[in-house]
């Protein structure tokens, strides 16, 4: 057989790999500190930082998540105004918890599939990445997400970024097993309509779950974005069920439970509820709607100057693609499409983009996004009439901006309705 | 000619690359019914679930000081987390009303659920550490604070869920599931 490389070819190789061993070349496996000359006028006259094993943001980037309520049950916010794109960084993905984050060690880690079944089983990680492998990039947001949108008027802030108003929205790569395979595994009987997820926090969250998601589109996922699951979304598992409310997507899963009726838990009754402006309070409002949030300009993005601009945004629907994003600069009189980033997702962010001339006077911007199924995000008059300030959960009324004389920005609805 | 017979040899071993997923892999091992007996904690609304033991308001007053005052308040009211009690008024609407706290009085449809929540999530700073005697008398306290059941009244596996929560009218099914 021949040789892959030409004698020639492989004596110049053999050159350049002896340069690169030599001890002109030191490979620096500590930090950059120790060759970093700190920023200098012209870095074309200094050498700059060897490789690492982890990767670090530029010293000049200071992107981080909004935290609330730090202990021990938690809330942080994903800065969206911060972002490009459609993918959620892994460590600025949001957060939220009952109890705090778990340290679970991946060798012990199981998870049971019991109740309506044919065999109880225990899978471990490694029989769980063991099975066939899908990937799926969508979003997770919290069911509670931009509640403070819809209170009465003359309560909803104007000095709040687009993180801190819809921030409980991250989108990710998710890659693990769909969870039908696993009940193909065990068998499911024929009665089962529901299962219980139970998460192994301290708060052991659980909700009941109809059996048509876990045919559908459920999946048990170990992966985020290329690597394992990071602890405050699930480590070493969680399950992921797209365009559902984030909190049906228990982290740190422990067990399935089939069965023929709900488990009536105490999150989807007490908490997970919607009250409804007839007195009555609504279960298993799982699905997340149509909605979407200009995040540049906004609040600490200021406009850079008149003339010539970029509104930008993301949209998504819990039902599926996002069909067309119409953007309005007058307050909602006229409404434009707006271009969207391709591909174009099935539950999942999808960025939209509209340039606009700006004239340097006072301007409402504003986003209405429609998915491909009709279905358009409404306004907040609109959701005042099917839900009330108080409902709490599902928040997905069109939003706006007021683009001040200044280039500042605030949150303009508490102008546009009082 | 090398490479034909090469090909020629790979196809006829059995390697069932590209084969279809088998319905079963057989991955994951059967669990004891110890271990699944160990994690199988919830609770359902007919009492499936609900362990042997009794308790009663008075005895839960006792722990409730002891456990969970200094969180959720002297009589479930004024702590620094979830307040516990607040009678069923037919007259608010929780949609609207910006003061209206939910309680388990106004706004738990079964009474069972307190017996799954408290058990697997109670104490906040100590969760799972409850006996089943103390869990039941805890929930009778809660339920006679919330003037639900009278201060004798025994909570036990057959009581407990023929308790009826003022709240359970209010409650039904969006249309997204069939009932």
């Amino acid at each position: 057989m021949k040789h892959l490389v030409s004698s020639k070819r492989r004596n110049l190789l053999k050159a350049v790999l002896g340069f690169f061993s030599s001890s002109l070349f030191v490979i620096n496996r500590n930090s950059h500190a120790q060759t970093n000359p700190g920023p200098v006028a012209d870095t074309t006259k200094s050498l700059g930082t060897a490789p690492t094993e982890i990767g670090e943001r530029s010293p000049f980037e200071k992107i981080k998540r909004f935290v609330r309520a730090p202990a021990p049950a938690g809330v942080s916010f994903t800065p969206l105004e911060e972002l490009s794109g459609i993918i959620t960084p892994s460590d600025l993905h949001f957060e939220r918890h009952h109890a705090g984050v778990p340290l679970i060690e991946p060798e012990r880690y199981e998870l049971l599939v019991h109740g309506m079944v044919e065999r109880p089983l225990k899978f471990s990680l490694a029989d769980l990445k063991r099975f066939p492998a899908e990937s799926r990039i969508c979003f997770i947001e919290c069911s509670g997400n931009g509640f403070q949108a819809a209170l009465p008027p003359e309560a909803i802030p104007d000095e709040i970024t687009a993180g801190q108003m819809d921030g409980l929205f991250s989108t990710s790569e998710w890659t693990g097993v769909m969870l039908s395979t696993l009940l193909k595994e065990t068998g499911a009987l024929s009665g089962a309509r529901w299962f219980l997820a139970e998460g192994q926090d301290a708060a052991v969250m659980t909700r009941s779950i109809p059996m048509e998601k876990a045919w559908d589109d459920a999946m048990v996922v170990y992966a985020q974005n290329g690597e394992p699951l990071r602890p405050e979304q699930g480590y070493p598992v969680r399950l992921l069920l797209p365009g559902w409310e984030g909190n049906t997507s228990i982290k740190w899963l422990r067990r399935i439970e089939l069965s023929d009726k709900p488990f009536m838990t105490r999150e989807e009754t007490s908490k997970y509820s919607d009250a409804m402006p007839d007195g009555r309070i609504k279960m298993f409002t799982f699905l997340m709607g149509t909605k979407s949030l200009i995040t540049s300009p906004s609040f600490s993005i200021d406009m850079p100057g008149t003339g010539w601009n970029e509104v930008r945004g993301l949209a998504w629907s819990g039902s599926g693609k996002i069909e067309k994003v119409e953007v309005s600069t007058d307050g909602g009189l006229h409404w434009h499409d707006a271009e969207l980033q391709h591909p174009v997702l099935s539950k999942c962010a999808t960025r939209f983009r509209l340039g606009w001339e700006w004239d340097g006077k006072e301007a409402i911007l504003m986003s209405r996004a429609t998915d491909e199924f009709g279905n358009t995000q409404f306004t907040y008059e609109e959701n005042e009439n099917g839900r009330g300030p108080r409902t709490f959960y599902h928040n997905n009324a069109i939003r706006a901006w007021k683009i001040h004389a200044d280039g500042n920005v605030s949150f303009a609805l508490k102008d546009l309705l009082t | 000619m090398q490479r034909i017979f090469f090909i020629i040899v790979l196809s006829a071993l059995p390697c069932h690359l590209l084969a279809e997923h088998p319905d079963r892999f057989g991955f994951g091992r059967t669990p004891s019914e110890a271990e699944v007996r160990q994690w199988d904690i919830d609770i359902m609304p007919d009492g499936t679930g609900l362990p042997q033991g009794r308790g009663t308001a008075p005895y839960g007053m006792q722990i409730y000081r002891e456990k969970c005052l200094s969180c959720h308040g002297q009589d479930g009211v004024g702590g620094v987390n979830d307040q516990l009690v607040g009678k069923y008024d037919p007259d608010i609407v929780f949609a609207k009303d910006m003061t209206a706290v939910r309680t388990i009085g106004n706004y738990w449809p079964y009474a069972t659920t307190l017996y799954d929540y408290i058990y697997r999530a109670m104490p906040h700073t100590a969760p799972g550490t409850l006996e089943a005697n103390e869990v039941y008398s805890l929930v009778a306290y809660l339920l006679f604070l919330n003037d639900i059941i009278d201060k004798d009244q025994e909570m036990d596996k057959d009581t407990l869920p023929q308790v009826v929560m003022p709240a359970k009218q209010l409650f039904y099914w969006s249309d997204e599931v069939k009932q």
